[in-house]
């Protein structure tokens, strides 16, 4: 692969031609705040924060959808980048609820991140906010639009998956919002729990209900293991608090991770001191079961308990 | 003696509060205006707690075990009003988590979390919006003050400097100076202890911005003078950003202005970041093998022509043990000489 | 100290005598004011009102130079009240009868007017110190830092023996350690005549130990001082210096002299984390790493070996001053390599008995207090408690004299220096802190509103100071704080440095300057 050469925010570095101008600052320790881009995911440049300053260009250019170019001068900090970067932070906080104080995603979310760097502020005015949608039909997952930043992650981590596309954009404008299907809940939709749109989800729209009053992002100590149902070994992080293991969070999908329920029951049933009892999906209803059912795994254990059965009447031990 | 916390009986020591015997058993009970080393003044409520036989809640902080005690630490009641008690104070609390230096380290937040409260309901008057940043180290916010009074008794009981104390009353008070001189005209000498057992953002250091989730704590011991405290250095990637003082250390959680502020030197932009090595009377850039190699053929020429006692070496109150006694081990053993000594008489 | 900081909080009384104990070592200075809410008394003695003047049952303020006067005096009350411990001083001490024929002479209505302090104050300040059950003396550069430290340091031992105060807990002799590891550089052997744990170079038992130790020929030679290494330096017999992260061109006397001494080397290597005004001076710096980069110890005034641990890498090409130690003695043809400075420790447990128990493990949560001298020693928290450390503890008087340089008609003024809260020795670390330097920003001297106004000298004027050693100018801060003819001033600054003045004189035994009296004059600046 050809290398060109570039300059950013004064710094001189050689890099492949085919990288993006934020992976080029990336190589350089310069991280330029982006909300919809993920490494994982097709690059839409939808939030429009990646926006630098590229010398000889009339406007800015998205840097997650722009390649490096030989000779490209690049200033991702410049007093225009950050009065617009400015701006849409602010616009995005103001059609944002004030809700840091307790909500689950704070610590780990993006926005308050980015609004934190930019000194911003949740400001009082009397115009639209997004509408109070919430979801709470799921066990597993709590859907809240009015967080929702509609950067578009979870739709397309959902479309990774071929059999399960079940998010998608719908209505326009300052209407637009995700939905499930055709507009259904998620208990009534064909939503598998996966938690897939949960671990990119940037703000506190896509939060795991099972984390909820567990612990804040910033509380406690992680370990990361790999889930042990199938060969992906889709990767875990168990949250412990005051040495006890309250939480398991499904770390975000990389190629050919697909992330399911069944290895992240099997994951909290493994390593979490008091599970919270499991649900399945039956008809488009949420209903409690137990671990066995959850895990579909009756057969086995009754075939174990028989085989055990038939060993201790055979006065084995 | 023997009390009954919860439905469990514990064995607890005479003269214990029932907070301490929580503790010790493994309960946790919420406080903001606790603190092992000072007296108990009650005044934050949220320790509350029903024990039998009272007609009202008490303060688990300032009340003393007796025998056969039955005690309730999370029962409806007592859930209930604490959740009134964290209403109240959030509802009059300025909802700034998304930008609030204390976010993350901030018990009032822990607590909203813990006890559900999302958001105030008692809307009204908001304490009045004081701020007093005239100390080049740290601000005092009454906008986010809850009048826990950890700060003022720190100052009175353990620093012993009385520069601050309450003033007005009811919803008007606050912390301040006498006569309102600000802090930098007070007694206070910023050794920032205030600021350490401050449980909100009221008293926050000034400097670098960093968010508690983004930072590890090392612990260490203070570079400044001979007292030898104890402190834990805030680290955000390359950057030490905030120091806090132990608490089970011989400071017993204290800290001087210097332990506490001077820390800005470690990452200055002045620090020395390469050997120099002086050509024509100019400082030249040097890789640490040509300096070495440097002082090898200089110590070596003057060495074989005046002998190990034309050397002698000051080696530093400053540096670690270990760094003294490689020091005038280099110096005996390698060189050859006793010519050592160190600035113990400056 | 010989005893613990915990252990003040239990006193019954407490002696600060040539210690701004609230500014130099403010956690201590907090601990005594906690101390006196429970029920301690306190004595002050120093030539400032300082702050914990404002919390004493007795304030004395001395003439700069007349603290064994003071001591004396104090000795000669008790003696005279017989408020001494006699079945101490008989079961535990000799010299008694010396030391009364000496104490003798020192009345308190002698002493009032060496001292310039009043009669009944040394009488109140003895009784409290002599009728307490538990007292502690604590001290610092105000006693020693004179041409008679020794004799100083041995008056306040002669006072805390006369009443059973060493061996005892929340009582004892405490020199109150400057820096945060003056204690540990003392006890690691950076000093000219003792190797590690103050074990005597001209011992051959001890060379022949450390030659086995250590693989290599020692020599037996009792090393320099500093004066003498800067006196060497001065007329050409030292060649080679190297100085660890020490800036003697502001923290040493005579700053003239030590300019000249460091011209006149033919090499000097400066180790330091900033450019210091000795480092420019250098042949060749190294940059050292900060204490938040590297692991080690550091043993702090009541003997206490505590970790110090690396939080972030270090700065640049910096290096932790032990690595740089050990590769440079490796260039040197000295093979020897360690991978952690844990190793060093253990290499410094097996020669120093006092360290013998400390390893890295030991002390990863609480630091022991020397001497701590196996694995199972569970270390020392104070000195002397079965029996004195030598047999018996003995009794040293000292006559005093007066200082080596007095005020007369030329140099009129009595020029005394210390230290302030905000800022720490050479201002190298402090003097890069925005904060302080807006609360410190710069040099000054205190001078007594009666003397500024015979002067004709307002607060905030520029003012010149001289001595017979060089002159400087900086800012008169007028205060009551300080006595009529005699001045104060900081010395960390290197702008209006107060060394400049300061005398080299040095007492003979520990060859500490005299740096607390000098006699200087003043004029206002026009």
């Amino acid at each position: 692969m050809a290398n060109v050469t570039v300059t950013i925010d004064g710094q001189k570095i050689s890099v492949p031609k085919d990288l993006s101008i934020l992976e080029a600052a990336k190589l350089l320790d310069i991280e330029i705040p982006a909300l919809c881009y993920d490494p994982n995911l097709e690059v839409v440049g939808a939030c429009r924060l990646c926006i630098v300053e590229i010398e000889g260009s009339k406007k800015l250019e998205t840097s997650c959808s722009t390649k490096v170019k030989e000779g490209m001068n690049i200033f991702t900090e410049s007093e225009k980048v950050v009065r617009i970067r400015k701006g849409i932070i602010q616009l995005l906080l103001d059609s944002h609820p004030n809700d840091c104080l307790t909500c689950q995603k704070a610590g780990e979310c993006y926005l308050q991140k980015y609004a934190y760097e930019y000194n911003l502020n949740f400001r009082k005015h009397n115009s639209a906010m997004r509408p109070q949608l919430i979801d709470t039909s799921s066990p597993y997952i709590l859907k809240d639009d009015s967080k929702c930043i509609l950067c578009g992650k979870c739709v397309r981590t959902c479309a990774q998956v071929s059999d399960r596309k079940v998010l998608s954009f719908s209505d326009r404008g300052y209407d637009t919002k995700i939905i499930c299907d055709e507009d259904k809940n998620l208990e009534e939709s064909s939503c598998v729990s996966c938690n897939r749109c949960v671990s990119v989800c940037p703000v506190g729209a896509l939060i795991d209900k099972r984390q909820i009053n567990k612990l804040r992002s910033w509380e406690g100590n992680s370990l990361t293991v790999n889930c042990k149902s199938c060969q992906y070994g889709c990767e875990f992080e168990i949250k412990s608090k005051n040495n006890k293991n309250v939480a398991v969070v499904a770390k975000s999908p990389s190629n050919g991770r697909p992330l399911c329920l069944k290895g992240r029951l099997t994951t909290e049933l493994l390593y979490v001191d008091n599970p919270e009892t499991p649900y399945s999906k039956i008809d488009g209803k949420f209903v409690e079961t137990s671990w066995t059912e959850a895990l579909n795994i009756e057969d086995v254990l009754e075939k174990i308990n028989k085989l055990n059965a038939d060993k201790s009447s055979l006065g084995d031990d | 003696m023997n009390i009954i916390i919860n439905g469990t009986t514990y064995e607890v020591e005479k003269n214990t509060t029932i907070l301490q015997a929580c503790k010790n058993a493994g309960i946790d009970i919420p406080t903001l205006c606790h603190d092992e080393r000072l007296k108990p003044t009650s005044a934050c409520r949220l320790c509350l707690v029903e024990v039998e036989g009272t007609k009202n809640l008490v303060t688990s902080c300032s009340t003393m075990v007796k025998e056969n005690m039955v005690v309730h630490t999370h029962n409806e009641k007592v859930m209930k009003t604490r959740r009134d008690v964290l209403n109240l104070a959030i509802s009059n609390h300025p909802l700034e988590c998304l930008s609030c230096d204390k976010s993350g380290d901030c018990k009032l937040q822990d607590y909203c979390y813990e006890y559900g409260i999302l958001n105030g309901t008692y809307k009204g008057a908001m304490r009045t919006p004081k701020i007093d940043s005239s100390n080049p180290f740290y601000d005092y916010d009454a906008r986010k003050c809850i009048l826990c009074g950890l700060c003022v008794r720190v100052c009175d009981e353990l620093q012993c400097s009385n520069a601050i104390g309450f003033e007005d009353r009811g919803f008007e008070a606050n912390v301040s100076t006498p006569f309102n001189e600000g802090l930098i005209n007070s007694k206070c000498v910023s050794c920032g202890n205030c600021v350490s057992v401050c449980p909100v953002g009221a008293l926050t250091p000034k400097g670098q911005k960093f968010r508690h989730w983004e930072t590890s704590k090392v612990r260490t011991t203070c570079s400044y003078c001979g007292v030898g405290c104890q402190m834990d250095l805030v680290v955000k990637g390359k950057k030490i950003v905030d120091v806090e003082p132990a608490m089970d250390a011989i400071n017993n959680g204290l800290l001087c202005v210097k332990g506490k502020f001077a820390y800005k030197f470690i990452n200055h932009p002045d620090r020395l970041k390469t050997p120099l090595i002086k050509r024509n009377g100019k400082f030249e850039e040097a890789t640490w093998d040509e300096a070495y190699r440097y002082i090898t053929k200089k110590a070596t020429e003057i060495k074989e022509n005046y002998g190990p006692n034309s050397f002698a070496g000051l080696t530093s109150a400053r540096c670690t043990n270990e760094e003294n006694y490689l020091f005038q081990k280099l110096f005996r053993a390698v060189i050859g000489t006793n010519n050592i000594d160190h600035c113990a008489r400056l | 100290m010989t005893n613990s900081i915990e252990e003040i909080l239990n006193t019954d009384a407490m002696f600060v005598i040539g210690s701004n104990t609230t500014e130099n070592h403010p956690i201590i200075g907090s601990t005594m004011k906690q101390a006196i809410k429970n029920g301690a008394k306190l004595i002050v003695a120093d030539p400032r009102k300082i702050e914990l003047a404002d919390y004493a049952d007795v304030f004395l303020q001395l003439k700069p130079g007349t603290n064994i006067a003071l001591l004396n005096g104090m000795m000669n009350v008790i003696l005279e009240k017989g408020l001494q411990n006699k079945e101490y001083i008989e079961e535990r001490c000799e010299n008694f009868e010396e030391l009364k024929e000496i104490i003798k002479e020192y009345t308190p209505e002698r002493v009032a007017e060496i001292c310039g302090v009043n009669t009944e104050d040394i009488i109140k300040a003895a009784c409290i110190y002599a009728e307490a059950d538990k007292a502690g003396i604590y001290y610092t550069m105000g006693i020693t830092q004179h041409t008679t430290g020794t004799a100083g340091v041995m008056s306040v031992s002669n006072l805390a023996l006369l009443c059973g105060n060493v061996g005892k807990e929340s009582s004892g002799v405490n020199p109150l350690r400057g820096q945060n590891n003056v204690q540990g550089a003392c006890d690691m052997g950076g000093l000219p005549a003792d190797l590690p744990g103050y074990q005597k170079v001209f011992k051959p038992e001890v060379i022949e130990k450390f030659e086995k130790a250590w693989n290599a020929k020692l020599s037996s030679k009792v090393g320099m001082t500093i004066p003498e290494i800067f006196n060497g330096a001065h007329d050409g017999s030292i060649k080679f210096l190297y100085i660890m992260g020490e800036n003697p061109m502001v923290s040493d006397p005579d700053i003239n002299h030590v300019k000249k001494s460091l011209e006149n080397v033919d090499f000097l290597v400066v180790q330091d984390i900033f450019m210091t005004e000795t480092s420019a001076f250098a042949d060749v710096i190294l940059p050292a790493a900060s204490f938040a980069e590297k692991d080690g110890t550091f043993s702090n005034t009541e003997r206490r070996i505590q970790r110090v641990r690396k939080a972030i890498n270090p700065v640049g090409d910096s290096k932790p001053d032990w690595q740089i130690l050990m590769e440079l003695m490796n260039f040197l043809g000295y093979k020897k390599t360690y991978s952690n400075p844990s190793e060093i420790m253990d290499e410094i447990a097996s020669v120093t008995p006092s360290y013998g128990g400390i390893d890295y493990e030991r002390i990863e949560n609480v630091g022991i207090q020397w001497p701590c001298l196996d694995k199972n020693h569970p270390g020392t928290k104070y000195l002397h408690k079965t029996a004195i450390a030598r047999g018996r503890g003995l009794f040293m008087p000292a006559e005093y004299t007066e200082s080596a340089e007095i005020p007369d008609k030329n140099y009129p003024y009595v020029f005394t220096t210390g230290r302030i809260l905000y800022h720490y020795h050479t201002r190298t670390m402090t003097g890069r802190v925005d904060g302080i330097n807006q609360i410190a920003p710069s040099s000054y001297v205190e001078i007594n509103e009666t003397t500024a106004n015979r002067l004709g000298i307002e607060n905030g004027d520029r003012v010149k100071l001289t001595s017979r050693r060089g002159q400087i100018e900086t800012t008169a801060k007028i205060t009551e704080i300080i006595d009529d003819d005699v001045l104060f001033m900081p010395f960390h600054f290197a702008d209006g440095a107060a060394n400049y003045l300061t005398n080299s004189a040095a007492d003979p035994i520990a060859k500490i300057a005299e740096l607390k009296v000098a006699a200087v004059k003043i004029e206002k600046v026009n």
